[in-house]
């Protein structure tokens, strides 16, 4: 098992987000946390994250964020580009470490671990918290290689048989079994957009993570594809804890439960999908969702 | 945890499991690449510091100090300081006086033999050189320094072992006394060797130099830009900026791609057949060496000139077109000044390039031993790797030491030539 | 030298005709204040003018002096008795050789007989003739079309379009050498191995396991046919390459992996440089090096061990030339690694991938079109390369595996059968040039081969 420390240090400081003008807290029953209007908290936390912040060089890009992502909840989160919505998602499986300039501070937890503790080791919590990319990225081997990758790479079964269930599983999980079944040792990247981006799920939930990533999973995709996807994602929700950036409004409101809307590297507002697109109660958020900008 | 479902906990555990071995692979593989890196610079150091090591000592020449007698009736016993007689005397005869009188001990013609043999031949040129210049020295003493034997430079630069015994070591007993004798007296040391720079080639290590070399590979080089730089620029201007796309054009480029890997032993074989037997050309000129390296440099001119032209914005040329340039103004006014830094350094690296190449050389004939040093591009010349290559194959020791030190010359001009490239890619680096 | 005076003549000319053409141009619309009037601005009607006084006199001059020594050596050896014009074209090509010498002042080798000193006088009066001809005719030509250019100049003539399409002509005229130079390499090679395979049937050239082209100089001496199988030629070419590579492409490929992928910003900075100089190093040192270094040492740690090799072992030739390689490799590798989408690296190390299983099976799988062309490249490399070989491996041409052995390889046979004394039609120098049409054929196919995976390569991640 991974190594918890007890008391883990919050790295470092944290610091109140002042809200710059433009904002407008306007709602003064909401539970405004570091600025954010709503409910940041979820009943049942999986990933919770606590005041962070993340620079790229010395150029501030996530302001204060704290945030909940529940068990079994699609949590959407929204915002216009360049808002650090993508950013936030790839702090959550330290994606970002990839990056040589971005730096993180604050506290993001995975069920009791601290995921930024100097002592953790990035190779499990990823495959704890699988990520899923905006443009499909299917390894140029075959369907059943690029399933096979990350059971493999892990070591998560022992035989053939095993490994042959596993994929088989994942891909009917991501509703691709019977589109591949018969061409397993076929290139992934043959595939068609929505096929490739349903193969990278499968990839991705072969390793059965406890949370999954998704960083506009359908931005790529024509309509027939999007719905597939999003369908998926609604199956996939009873056995995954999955968190989804999104630019589209109309997918946010399908998909999710829980809806986050950030503004310019700060977490703006949080709340029952419902409520945020029917009762937004902070004024950006509004102005975003009736389309004054986006 | 909080609500851990059967096959996730299967899942980090399994994780878990392997997690050391994967680690262990990890840092393997990042100690070979990192060993990897690490061979490669020790390559590139033991280069280095072989070659220096074997050539620095070449840019000093051991000298004896000598007393030397212009005697009138050796060098001009008529006294009528005509110049063909002053040209023609026996000045080594004088060297051998001067040694006799350092050790009038010495009998029998092999023990002279070998006292003769300390100083160079060279001795006797230096001396008629003097003469020559100011016939007023006949008659006069002197005492010079004058350039002694390759096996006794050897000696005294340490490459011969004295402890060795007698029969393993090119130096008998008799001579190594002889120099430790000069040794104590101060009369002879290691001076700067000028006439490695300046000198032509020669039989005797002690006299060759690179001279003729250096200036044999000037020339070569000077025929080589000339030819090369404007072909170069020209076809990438036409391929660029006025080719239409259709198969000739591709036919070009296929070519020129191929051209950049053909051995370049071969283009040596296509001057020989072409420009010497078939133009008749003189064999050994750097006017066709020059040729023969144009034809090898201009792909890599070519590619580099490519490259620095589509670096230039559409923009710029969109700019020119929109206020009425022609296509022929656009690109001469516009987008081939922008494009030139990046030209010229293409060429000063196909230049550096053309400065190393050998091969090609050896089959027009630039392998010959000339002495002189060559005057202009029609005259028979050897550049300096070709010079390295002739030295190397030389059975004396100290022929070692001027190799070392002729690529020492030769890899200074070609760092020389890089950091200009590189001085001017950053100074006229432009990001669009 | 005078023909470098005609030709500076000529500039001055040319420069005379800019002046004239741009005056002109502008004195017909009556001074600069006119020039709108003119079709292209006065400049052109000057560099177009210039283009009629220089461009037909430099293509004569060009033709002039490049046939000119074919014809008076022609008219030489008509004039020559019949005695001597009934020479082999070899003993023919050196009686030529005197004469010039002897016209030129230089020492001739043998006796000067008084035909020679005859024919090197009329050989020093054609060439007077010569040069003579061609400056009256170079100059004339030259101010006929200064005047016909001059003439030409009128408000209305498009000058601007004129000297444009001759740029362009220019142009294309250059862009056609590599064409030239490539037909150039086939032509000459394929005339002389044509030849060649006149005196050798190809068949025993391209299967014969015996290589030894030491031919008599008389044609009754001992031994006077030699053997010209090539297969032991290629074995040892190949020998040195497959150790070149042993040695290049492990290094090159990791080292490549570890800088793009591992090593910090600094240490790359200095380490990929100084890496690189491996790459600009001349291959006559690469030579001396293995010859006067690597070899003996190899030898003598051979003999340590008790093995027996050779002081031009095909080891130590190998060795250095994968030295060599190794910047070429790594920078190949470099650049298509770098091609490899960071998505690619993004998806393996988002699923819980270490950085070298990334490395080792995503990127280097999706890679592997683009190393295994950039090998090829280095392979053809390895075949062409002359100078590494010509000082550190051998001469005699053993058909062995054995890299402690000495073995020899094409370029060394084709630089040891042309420097040197040669005659032309003996088959030892043919040989060279059946050996040089070998070579090119195989690393052209290699070359097109690999240029074409890599650009293929290119494109599927673009």
């Amino acid at each position: 098992m991974l190594s918890i420390t007890p008391d883990t240090v919050v790295l470092g400081t944290a610091r109140k987000s002042v809200i710059t003008a433009g904002f407008s807290p306007v709602a003064d029953d909401a539970r405004a946390i570091n600025g954010t209007v709503g409910d940041i908290t979820s009943a049942d936390p999986r990933m919770t994250a606590r005041n962070v912040n993340v620079y790229y060089g010395d150029k501030l890009a996530i302001n204060n964020v704290s945030l909940d992502i529940g068990v079994n909840e699609v949590i959407a989160m929204i915002g216009p580009s360049g808002c650090g919505k993508s950013t936030f998602l790839r702090c959550l499986n330290r994606m970002n470490d990839t990056i040589d300039i971005c730096r993180v501070e604050g506290e993001i937890r995975l069920d009791d671990q601290d995921i930024y503790d100097s002592g953790l080791d990035v190779v499990p919590l990823r495959a704890q918290v699988g990520m899923v990319f905006q443009k499909p990225n299917p390894f140029p081997k075959s369907i059943y290689d690029n399933v096979a990758y990350g059971p493999r790479i892990h070591g998560l079964t022992s035989n053939k048989n095993d490994l042959d269930e596993v994929v088989e599983q994942a891909l009917l999980k991501a509703g691709l079994w019977d589109e591949v079944k018969d061409r397993l040792d076929e290139v992934g990247t043959g595939l068609s957009g929505g096929q490739q981006q349903r193969l990278c799920i499968a990839r991705t939930i072969a390793v059965a993570p406890e949370v999954i990533l998704m960083d506009e999973p359908c931005s790529a995709l024509d309509p027939i594809a999007t719905a597939r996807i999003e369908e998926l994602i609604d199956e996939l929700r009873e056995q995954y804890t999955i968190a989804i950036v999104t630019h589209s409004m109309q997918q946010a409101a399908r998909v999710s439960q829980r809806t986050a809307y950030f503004h310019l590297g700060e977490l703006v507002e949080v709340g029952k999908t419902d409520d945020i697109f029917t009762t937004p109660r902070h004024r950006l958020t509004e102005d975003y969702i009736t389309g004054r900008f986006g | 945890m909080n609500k851990p479902a059967v096959d996730q906990i299967r899942t980090i555990d399994r994780v878990n499991a392997t997690l050391k071995q994967r680690y262990n692979r990890e840092r393997r593989f990042r100690r070979f690449g990192l060993a990897a890196v690490i061979l490669g610079l020790l390559f590139v150091a033991l280069m280095f510091l072989n070659i220096i090591s074997h050539g620095y000592s070449a840019f000093y020449q051991t000298r004896i100090l000598l007393d030397i007698e212009y005697r009138q009736e050796v060098i001009d016993p008529a006294g009528a300081r005509d110049p063909a007689t002053l040209s023609a005397a026996d000045y080594a005869a004088l060297v051998k006086t001067a040694l006799r009188t350092l050790y009038p001990e010495v009998k029998g013609r092999g023990e002279k033999r070998e006292l003769y043999g300390m100083v160079s031949s060279g001795a006797a040129l230096v001396l008629r050189q003097r003469v020559m210049s100011d016939p007023e020295l006949i008659g006069s003493r002197q005492t010079l320094w004058l350039p002694a034997d390759d096996d006794i430079d050897m000696l005294v630069k340490g490459r011969i072992d004295r402890n060795a015994p007698e029969s393993e070591r090119r130096i008998k007993n008799r001579v190594l006394a002889w120099v430790e004798q000069l040794e104590a007296r101060g009369a002879i040391e290691k001076q700067f060797n000028l006439g490695f720079l300046t000198g032509g080639d020669s039989r005797e290590p002690e006299l060759a130099g690179i001279g003729g070399a250096v200036m044999g590979s000037l020339y070569t080089l000077i025929v080589t830009l000339l030819l090369s730089f404007p072909i170069g620029v020209a076809t990438a201007l036409y391929l660029e900026e006025f080719a239409p796309r259709n198969r000739w054009t591709d036919l070009v480029e296929v070519n020129i791609n191929n051209l950049a890997a053909v051995p370049s032993i071969v283009f040596g074989l296509l001057g020989l057949a072409v420009f010497i037997n078939f133009f008749g050309l003189p064999r050994s000129a750097p006017l066709v060496g020059g040729m023969v390296l144009t034809l090898m440099t201009l792909p890599t001119i070519i590619i580099a000139s490519r490259a620095a032209l589509k670096a230039v914005p559409p923009s710029i040329r969109e700019a020119a077109l929109g206020i009425g340039a022609s296509r022929t103004q656009t690109v001469f006014h516009h987008v081939l000044p922008l494009a030139m830094p990046g030209m010229l350094t293409g060429t000063i690296i196909g230049m550096a390039q053309a400065l190393g190449e050998t091969a090609p050389l050896l089959m027009i004939g630039m392998v010959a031993f000339i002495v002189d040093i060559p005057g202009g591009a029609m005259d028979p010349a050897t550049v300096l790797p070709v010079q390295i290559f002739l030295w190397a194959d030389s059975p004396e020791r100290a022929f070692m030491e001027k190799t070392s030190a002729a690529i020492m010359v030769l890899l200074g001009f070609l760092i020389l030539m890089n950091v200009i490239a590189v001085i001017l890619r950053k100074r006229f680096e432009r990001r669009w | 030298m005078s023909n470098t005076l005609l030709i500076l003549i000529l500039l001055g000319l040319m420069a005379l005709a800019y002046r004239l053409g741009m005056r002109r141009s502008q004195r017909l619309v009556g001074g600069p204040g006119g020039v709108r009037d003119l079709h292209s601005l006065p400049s052109y009607y000057g560099f177009f003018t210039a283009i009629w006084c220089g461009l037909p006199a430099l293509l004569v001059l060009f033709l002039w002096v490049s046939l000119q020594s074919g014809v008076i050596r022609d008219l030489v050896i008509a004039d020559l008795p019949e005695a001597v014009r009934a020479l082999p074209p070899a003993q023919l090509g050196l009686v030529i050789n005197d004469i010039q010498n002897l016209a030129q002042g230089n020492i001739v080798s043998g006796e000067v007989s008084l035909e020679m000193e005859r024919a090197a006088a009329h050989y020093q009066r054609l060439r007077q003739t010569s040069f003579a001809a061609s400056v009256v005719v170079v100059l004339s030509l030259a101010l006929l079309g200064l005047s016909v250019g001059w003439r030409l100049v009128s408000p209305t003539f498009r000058a601007r379009n004129r000297v444009e399409s001759v740029i362009k002509w220019l142009l294309v005229g250059c862009s056609t050498i590599a064409i030239f130079t490539t037909l150039g390499i086939v032509l000459s090679v394929l005339f002389e191995s044509i030849r060649f395979f006149e005196m050798v049937p190809i068949g025993e050239f391209l299967f014969g396991l015996d290589w030894s082209p030491q031919m008599a100089i008389r044609e009754d001496q001992v031994g006077s046919s030699g053997a010209f199988g090539v297969i032991p030629l290629f074995a040892g070419t190949l020998l040195i390459a497959l150790i070149a590579m042993l040695v290049a492409v492990p290094i090159g490929l990791m080292s490549a992996i570890y800088l793009s992928e591992y090593a910090g910003a600094r240490f790359r900075a200095w380490a990929k440089p100084l890496l690189e100089i491996l790459a600009g190093i001349p291959t006559v040192v690469y030579g001396f090096f293995a010859a006067l270094t690597v070899a003996p040492f190899i030898r003598d740690n051979g003999a340590l061990l008790g093995l027996d090799v050779s002081s031009e072992s095909a080891l130590a030739a190998g060795l250095v030339m994968g030295i060599m390689i190794i910047p070429f490799i790594s920078s190949l590798s470099d650049d298509v690694i770098n091609a490899v989408p960071q998505s690619m690296r993004d998806a393996s190390l988002g699923i819980g991938a270490t950085h070298s299983e990334t490395v080792r099976k995503v990127i280097l799988p999706a890679a592997l079109p683009g190393i295994v062309g950039g090998i090829l490249l280095a392979v053809s490399r390895a075949i062409g390369e002359t100078m590494i070989v010509v000082m550190a491996a051998g001469l005699s041409a053993n058909l062995t595996a054995n890299p402690l052995q000495s073995v020899t390889t094409v370029t060394v046979q084709i630089v040891t059968l042309l420097v040197g004394d040669q005659e032309f039609d003996s088959p030892k120098t043919l040989a060279a040039f059946a050996l040089g049409l070998l070579l090119f054929l195989i690393t052209l196919v290699l070359n097109v081969v690999a240029l074409h995976v890599v650009r293929k390569y290119r494109e599927a991640y673009e």
